[in-house]
């Protein structure tokens, strides 16, 4: 078959990038090689345009076992345990088959932790949609969330925290960021660089279907009116056969057996053969009619692109074959050997008898394209507007409408969906600054977090990025943990756009310089480009996860209001910047001005100062102030409905809008019972750290002196009306 | 005591209900579904998860499984049977216990934490509980909606055959705070012998403290008693 300029770029390669597969292997390619060459060159598997970036981020430090490069990254947790941990986009199949998509999304990730060794204890997602109004917003809420629970539920893993946020920038691109977090000991950790020559390559998991096929290069373009038509590149999933290649797998690891392991994920077959084999500087060949197919008269192009999902590629030690193919046999699930390591350093694939591909795996990996694109300064808008505005709101008024919003409402419609306790660990579920996981039989726990500020990134990329890594750290401490690590997944619209990537380079910008100064390493993750439709881009959006270690599970902390009388601190200072808070989106329907300055400085100094604050016992209650401001951070605290507060003006004199609905950064409330308050003073001011007292707690109403005093279940009521309201149940 | 705790491919409460036995010093074995011999057991769990996929109804592959010959003798005979979830439609679809589990009355799988009363007391498994006392049990399933005809459900409330029924925190039992639309606000069932307990909410998930709440531990506490 001649290989037309139209095959080309229907691979989604460049004219240019075909005349660099020329050369670097001296012969034009075939249509099966020509494939191959698409599905490891393109932007998601290949990170081609952010290479470059993404090298200046850190990603290391004393806790760092694994960093970005292996199938997830690795943290030390103390004694022998590891948390083995990663966050993986799935938006475009998501966005043309919501169910599958997102429950694909899961499974994948869910592979790539437990394909290390790990026992997978905890997912979590950050999932963003159109404006309710659109036409497919509700359908595509609808299917990513029963696709999320179905996966997960199933796979008996719970889902235990993230965030749901609606905004018409995602109105025809809608993002799926799944994270997952699982537990290994330090010394059964598995990786996927292969290891010695003439060592059997085995297939282990579920057939091969058409299903996903060039998935991942479907992924790496923008959408246009022709969506539709995409539905055969979305994988689907079975979360009953990946139970299965978990236990299996697990089983597996307990002795010797593997050499090394690589899930099947985006580019099926292909990524996982090359990236094993390179990563070990060895060559492989694989025979495909040893490939379980579970359709006739599949082509060798269609075994090599396929995503079906649930498999996994392994290097075996040869003398342990009939032990591995019996765990596999139990477990009813395919186990073929398909080909072995050779010293030839090239892919070979072979078909009836014959060689159908053989190309040098430095063509697909480390010679691959790298783009240094253009990219522009984003423009920064001045933080301008009059305060007659709103000189004419009534704060509650203002409460009210922000407890209404979709962004703001109560989400257990969409939580009561996923199975959020088996496993028996669960000690915070969604809901709270960050969710918190018992490591299993110990008195210690994990705390993690998912987090996004789609607003203030496109406002501020590089403020932004800082930003949400900040909030990230900032809900970790709130629970009472120690930060650990990040892993970030980076969505952005069309990186050959100069003010795209302008987006991206600045936003990993603010990132890493955050997390060099909190000392807060990114260990894994991955970027989603073109997430675009017809010219239009979404919001730069960093989905941001992150994970800390409670050493004594009785130091562990949770926001909402304990005690009758105790006192309310805002830690960390107001200064009335309203731009692109909730209270403006919301209320007065304004978008423009810059994001809330983040100090670095303050960050750091008053996080730790509510650290040693938790870790001293002095405090009832700790909740992180973020979007929303002082006032919506005080209800959520008063949520449980137990006990409310009674504060009062606060003597600066500033505008009571600006004071209560300012988003500044790096604060916190804090509950401290009357016993431990001068205690607490002593400490802040000995600390530098700016703290105000707002007022003390009082039964089941939210008082502001001479404002306002509502019943907190009238609040409750407003609060989870949205999500009820938009699916017309009662 | 002694028990064991049935393995299905896809059972995924495995591991908690083991955790939970452990604590109350049972004796427990895992059994693989595959097995044909019951070991010597007191107690035998049908765990919560989902046995086979559960795409075809839930249970229904399971209820066919080689060791259920031998739970069904173990009924016979007069040994404990305690279904969580999936276990109890498993119970259910074996027969052992009567009526349907459907989907969930709004088509969603539904995962929060439950208030429940406690109606029958005069089983092995709830000697400890206080007759309509208030518990707060979690529930995680899509296939919760027990029901079953007229003359079933008043043979089930007429014999004191129903352990919990979904309620409110004052022990209100109507469709207000029924989570899933079973009949009856129905949420556990026992057999006329009372040997056997098919229950939706999961008393293994809540035997600590800091798992927000202590109410699972009485089952167990019950069971050894």
């Amino acid at each position: 078959m001649q290989i037309s300029s139209e095959i080309i770029s229907k691979h989604g390669l460049k004219l240019e990038e075909y005349k660099k597969i020329i050369s670097l292997i001296g012969r034009k390619p075939n249509l099966l090689e020509l494939g191959i060459f698409s599905a490891m060159w393109n932007e998601h598997c290949s990170y081609k345009s952010s290479k470059k970036y993404l090298k200046t981020l850190p990603t290391k430090n004393k806790n760092i076992i694994q960093g970005p490069g292996e199938n997830a990254g690795v943290v030390d947790f103390g004694d022998d345990d590891a948390i083995v941990f990663k966050i993986e986009s799935h938006n475009h199949p998501s966005f043309i088959e919501p169910y599958q998509g997102a429950a694909t999304g899961v499974g994948g990730i869910l592979r790539d932790v437990f394909t290390m060794g790990a026992r997978p204890i905890a997912t979590l997602n950050s999932i963003h949609f159109g404006d309710q109004h659109h036409p497919k917003t509700k359908h595509l809420l609808n299917g990513v969330v029963s696709g999320i629970g179905a996966y997960g539920n199933c796979m008996g893993i719970p889902t235990v925290g993230g965030e749901v946020k609606f905004n018409s920038t995602y109105n025809e691109n809608i993002l799926v960021n799944a994270m997952a977090v699982g537990l290994v000991k330090k010394s059964k950790i598995f990786y996927s660089k292969a290891k010695g020559i003439n060592q059997p390559v085995i297939y282990v998991g579920s057939k091969t279907g058409r299903d996903g096929i060039h998935g991942a290069s479907m992924a790496s373009a923008e959408f246009d009116h022709k969506t539709e038509e995409k539905k055969p590149t979305v994988q689907v999933g079975d979360p009953f056969t990946e139970k299965l290649l978990l236990e299996a797998c697990l089983e597996l690891m307990k002795d010797n057996s593997i050499i090394s392991i690589q899930d099947m994920g985006a580019a099926g077959l292909t990524s996982s053969s090359v990236e094993m084999a390179s990563k070990g500087n060895l060559g492989i060949e694989i025979d495909l009619d040893k490939v379980p197919c579970r359709e006739k008269k599949m082509t060798p192009y269609e075994i090599m692109l396929s995503e079906s999902q649930e498999r996994m590629l392994i290097i075996l030690n040869s003398n342990k074959v009939k032990s591995a193919e019996k765990i596999f046999k139990k477990w009813s699930l395919d186990f073929s050997i398909i080909g072995r390591t050779t010293n030839s350093k090239n892919l070979v694939l072979n078909f009836k008898n014959e060689e159908v591909a053989n190309l040098p795996l430095s063509s697909l990996s480390t010679d691959a394209p790298l783009y240094d694109r253009k990219w522009k300064k984003s423009v920064v808008s001045k933080n301008k507007y009059l305060k007659n505005n709103f000189k004419e709101l009534k704060i509650i008024d203002s409460l009210k409408k922000i407890l209404n919003s979709p962004n703001n409402s109560e989400k257990s419609w969409v939580w009561e969906q996923y199975d959020q306790t088996v496993m028996g660990d669960t000690i915070q579920g969604p809901g709270g600054d960050a969710a918190v996981v018992r490591i299993h039989k110990k008195n210690k726990g994990i705390a993690i977090a998912v987090d996004s500020s789609a607003h203030y990134c496109l406002a501020n990329p590089m403020v932004g990025g800082k930003q949400v890594v900040c909030e990230s750290w900032r809900n970790l401490i709130a629970v009472g943990s120690h930060p650990i690590a990040i892993t970030n997944c980076l969505n952005f619209g069309n990186p050959e756009k100069s003010e795209i990537m302008g987006q991206f380079v600045e936003s990993v910008k603010g990132i890493s310089e955050a997390c060099n100064y909190l000392d807060f390493p990114v260990v894994s993750g991955n970027v989603s480009f073109y997430n675009e439709t017809q010219d239009k881009a979404i919001s730069p959006t960093p989905t941001i996860g992150g994970v800390g270690l409670i050493k004594d599970l009785k130091n562990m902390m949770t926001k909402n209001i304990k005690k009758f009388n105790s006192n309310i601190f805002v830690i960390g200072k107001t200064s009335g910047h309203l731009c692109q808070s909730e209270f403006f989106r919301e209320v007065l329907n304004l978008k423009s001005g810059p994001p809330p300055e983040v100090n670095l400085f303050n960050e750091k100094n008053n996080g730790l100062m509510i650290q040693s604050l938790i870790s001293k016992k002095l405090l009832t209650s700790v909740h992180d102030v973020s979007s929303g401001g002082i006032l919506l951070c005080l209800y959520e605290m008063c949520l449980s409905g137990k006990f409310g507060a009674k504060i009062k003006i606060p003597i600066n004199n500033m505008n009571l809008h600006e004071y209560f609905f300012s988003e500044d950064q790096s604060r916190y409330l804090i509950e401290v019972t009357d016993e431990y308050k001068d205690k607490v003073t002593n400490i802040l001011e000995k600390g530098s750290v700016f703290y105000e007292i707002l007022g003390k707690t009082q039964k089941d109403s939210l008082e502001l002196d001479g404002e306002f005093n509502i019943k907190l279940s009238e609040l409750n009521k407003l609060n989870s009306l949205w999500f009820k309201e938009y699916f017309k149940e009662k | 005591m002694k028990s064991s705790v049935i393995v299905f491919p896809g059972s995924n409460c495995d591991r908690d209900i083991a955790v939970a036995l452990e604590k109350y010093k049972i004796k427990n074995q895992m059994v693989w579904h595959a097995e044909s011999m019951l070991p010597k057991s007191d107690l035998v769990v049908l765990p919560g998860g989902f046995s086979y996929g559960d795409y075809l109804r839930a249970g229904c592959i399971a209820s066919k499984s080689p060791i259920i010959n031998d739970v069904m003798e173990h009924a016979k005979k007069g040994g404990l049977i305690l279904g969580i979830c999936n276990g109890f439609q498993i119970l259910i679809e074996t027969g052992l216990l009567p009526g349907v589990l459907l989907r969930n009355k709004k088509l969603r799988f539904v995962s929060k934490n439950v208030h429940l009363k406690v109606i029958n007391t005069e089983n092995k498994f709830c000697l400890n509980y206080k007759k309509k006392k208030i518990i707060k049990l979690p529930i995680a399933h899509n296939e919760g909606n027990y029901f079953a005809d007229n003359n079933t459900l008043k043979n089930l409330e007429d014999n004191n055959l129903i352990a919990f029924k979904y309620s409110d925190e004052l022990g209100n039992a109507n469709s207000e705070n029924n989570p899933n639309g079973s009949s009856n606000n129905i949420a556990a069932i026992l057999n006329k012998e009372k040997n056997i307990l098919g229950m939706m909410p999961h008393p293994e998930r809540v035997i600590d403290p800091i798992l927000s709440g202590e109410d699972g531990s009485i089952m167990f506490e019950s069971i050894i008693k």
